[in-house]
């Protein structure tokens, strides 16, 4: 089409100038470089906190951005977990291919899963997912033949990255690896928010009824993001599987898919970096409030929990943003009659 | 002011020399245990232990300073056991790992342990083959084949049972004592009546305590988790009318702890049980370290206490052994068919499995004082770990 109406080429301008990188993205980008440098004898830690992160971005995609509440995403997680560890019980340990077929296979069961899904809204859904999340857990406690049940998963064994770099003590490639991956699919999410497709998938976490009246039909959006979000928390399951070369329940456990609800909200959920930001402070406080004090470390970061909830009810990110622009002069509304992250208008 | 500062300075550079120096000195060891989540009381007793010993002992052995860094890795989490390894190694330079509530973590620490050859002690994890996964672990806790077995022999040969009902808990440790019960059962003569395994969150045990006594079996052998479940099946038995008396009721020594017995009250009298440790036994040492052990942190010890006890004994004599030598191979040389007198009873590290070595202790539960308490009657010497003698698994 040669003539665009106004309206279309708004729009246009607006996704362009959201794809545009800013400087403080490409600056959050370099900083994932530092473990490298500055603590060498933390990678171990900083590859599972880009495992966290990605799940959690798989999580954001879902939640922040189509208003689809899950509890039980643990689910998916797990799933790739047990994928990964199992293909390489059975004797294919090459970490790639490994980590794809496991992609794939926590997608199937997502795609599986959204047909259900897209059906409900709200409380259900977290009835739903909850269920959904137990049910696999018991399955998997149960069919210990095959998953080890609660002893976990014995004999997972990768083979080297490439055939080159080994899964080393220090958690090197553990780090690069998970870094990369992590990146590759933030770059994929990226290009998937800022599109019609992730704009529509505002419109349904605004107004599902209204999308439908507008002749957008919300359940096949809903089934596409799904999938893409459980093919993406499997992928983090996988990575946390081969760079630990273990599985256990824990993977599929409620903990988990709470942990990381808690994680995408205390970053903000509906922002592309705040389950990053999310994962990088909870990870970290969780690591020194427990090396301070092992027994009671759940206090502090339950305080920190609160405190962000009262006084940042928009994630660390929103408050961030609100800060940034009352400072250019718009009003705050301060954190009281501070608008939910589905109320907030780009 | 001048002069005070350059005091300051000197002593500054004093302490930064004497740091690595220091170093030295220490071993330092990286305890690993679950002291937050629903297993936190389990990791809590396991570090009361290691401290109580501690406190004896002071905290200077073969000329040099006991370190302990303490993790907690939230329950059953073998990615975040594993990380806290491998920091441990890495970041801490711990010379010996220890702890190990659960056996999920114990397997995925076992790997760092191999890889880093740190001499590792198991304090409490009971799978067994955990011991297998590295040339560098010891346990001094307990297997749980080894009290399973034990007691399906004992049961059919010493207590003449033919016919016994098992019920468990439908959880892994569950499955391992019904199946290493079982095997020696039958082995020994027995048949088994019939099973049934309950979900782990079961509020109420009428329906299959009705079932096993329909069957009317000789025994009833039950494994399950402490907390409210012992209770609930104490009241399960005494309202379907099984007498312990007639139809024997035999356990593992979890069922009737000292919180579930407290629990089940008179119901629970004359259940059978097999453990390894009871904080009642009246030998001088086991009084001595119940002492202790209440001087310390205001409660009595129970056999998660006793597993981090019996470890740090275990690393102070082998660092004794080595003259103070912290590598793994030195250690696990000195570790290896150590004997020692423990407050459980005689004690030994199988100088080829490198698995603990112990007295399963047969008991009843009786009115002691008028509290019900597990009172020894029976005692079977010297068991070794019998799933790892005959390599299943």
């Amino acid at each position: 089409m040669a003539v665009t109406s106004p309206a279309i080429a708004g729009a246009h301008q607006y996704l362009d100038a959201q794809v545009r990188w800013r400087t403080i993205e490409i600056v959050f980008w370099l900083a994932t470089l530092l473990p490298f440098v500055v603590t060498p004898d933390y990678l171990v830690l900083a590859s599972q906190i880009a495992v966290t992160a990605l799940f959690a971005l798989s999580l954001d995609l879902i939640l922040g951005y189509a208003g689809i509440v899950s509890l039980g995403h643990a689910a998916f997680f797990g799933f790739g977990a047990y994928t990964a560890g199992l293909i390489s019980k059975w004797g294919w340990g090459e970490p790639l291919t490994g980590l794809l077929i496991s992609g794939l296979a926590a997608g199937l069961l997502g795609y599986l899963m959204s047909f259900i899904i897209s059906r409900f809204r709200h409380l259900a859904l977290i009835m739903i997912t909850l269920g959904f999340g137990l049910l696999l857990h018991e399955l998997a406690n149960s069919a210990s033949g095959i998953t080890g049940g609660a002893d976990g998963l014995q004999g997972v064994k990768m083979w080297p990255l490439f055939g080159a770099f080994k899964f080393d003590l220090y958690g090197r490639t553990a780090y690069w690896y998970a870094l990369i991956v992590l990146f590759l699919l933030f770059l994929v999410s990226r290009r998937l928010i800022n599109s019609p497709f992730g704009l529509s998938l505002r419109g349904i976490r605004e107004n599902a009824v209204r999308m439908r009246a507008i002749g957008a039909e919300s359940r096949s959006h809903i089934r596409k993001i799904y999938t893409i979000s459980a093919i993406i928390a499997g992928v983090a399951g996988a990575i946390l599987t081969q760079t630990t070369e273990t599985v256990s329940l824990g993977v599929l456990d409620f903990q988990r898919s709470a942990d990381i609800l808690v994680i995408l909200i205390l970053g903000g959920a509906g922002r592309l970096y705040g389950g990053l930001i999310g994962a990088i402070i909870y990870m970290i406080a969780r690591d020194w409030f427990s090396g301070v004090n092992p027994q009671y470390w759940y206090f502090p970061i339950g305080v920190l929990l609160i405190g962000v909830v009262l006084f940042l009810p928009n994630g660390i990110l929103g408050g961030l943003a609100q800060i940034v622009n009352s400072e250019r002069g718009q009003r705050c509304t301060g954190w009281l009659t501070a608008p939910l992250p589905w109320r907030r208008r780009p | 002011m001048r002069k005070s500062f350059a005091t300051l300075l000197g002593a500054a550079a004093l302490v930064a020399l004497a740091g690595p120096a220091n170093a030295q000195d220490t071993v330092k060891i990286g305890v690993i245990l679950s002291l937050s989540g629903q297993f936190a009381d389990a990791g809590v007793q396991m570090l009361n232990g290691v401290k109580t010993y501690m406190k004896e002992h002071g905290d200077t052995v073969a000329g040099k300073k006991i370190e302990l860094i303490v993790k907690d890795d939230g329950g059953p989490a073998p990615d975040v056991a594993k990380r806290l390894a491998q920091e441990l190694v890495v970041r801490d330079k711990v010379d010996i790992l220890a702890g190990f509530t659960l056996t999920p973590n114990a397997l995925a620490a076992a790997d760092v342990s191999a890889e880093a050859k740190k001499f590792t002690v198991v304090m409490n994890a009971a799978t067994s083959i955990i011991i297998t996964k590295s040339p560098y672990l010891v346990r001094t806790s307990v297997t749980l084949p080894q009290v399973a077995e034990t007691f399906g022999t004992w049961a059919a040969k010493k207590a003449n049972v033919k016919k016994t009902y098992t019920m468990v808990t439908d959880y892994g440790p569950g499955h391992d004592f019904e199946g290493g019960f079982q095997r020696a059962f039958k082995e020994a003569g027995g048949e088994i009546v019939g099973q049934v395994r309950f979900p782990i969150a079961n509020p109420d045990f009428s329906a299959f305590v009705q079932r096993a006594k329909d069957i009317n079996p000789e025994a009833i052998m039950i494994f399950i988790p402490g907390g409210a479940q012992p209770a609930a099946l104490g009241k399960a038995f005494a309202e379907r009318g099984i007498d312990p008396n007639k139809t024997k009721i035999l356990g593992s020594g979890e069922t009737t702890s000292e919180q579930a017995l407290k629990s089940m009250g008179d119901t629970s009298l004359g259940i059978i049980t097999a453990w390894h440790y009871e904080y009642t036994s009246k030998t001088p040492k086991n009084v001595a370290f119940v002492k202790a052990y209440n001087d310390l942190n205001k409660r009595n010890p129970d056999f998660f206490s006793i597993g981090g006890y019996d470890g740090m004994h275990l690393i102070y004599e082998t660092l004794k052994k080595t003259a103070g030598k912290t590598d793994g191979d030195s250690l696990i040389a000195a570790a290896k068919g150590m004997k020692w007198e423990s407050p459980r009873g005689p004690m030994s590290i199988d100088s080829e499995t490198r698995d603990v070595v112990q007295t399963i202790y047969i008991r009843k539960v009786e009115k002691v004082g008028g509290e019900p308490q597990n009172v020894a009657f029976d005692k079977v010497e010297n068991v070794k770990d019998p799933a790892r003698a005959r390599n299943y698994k």
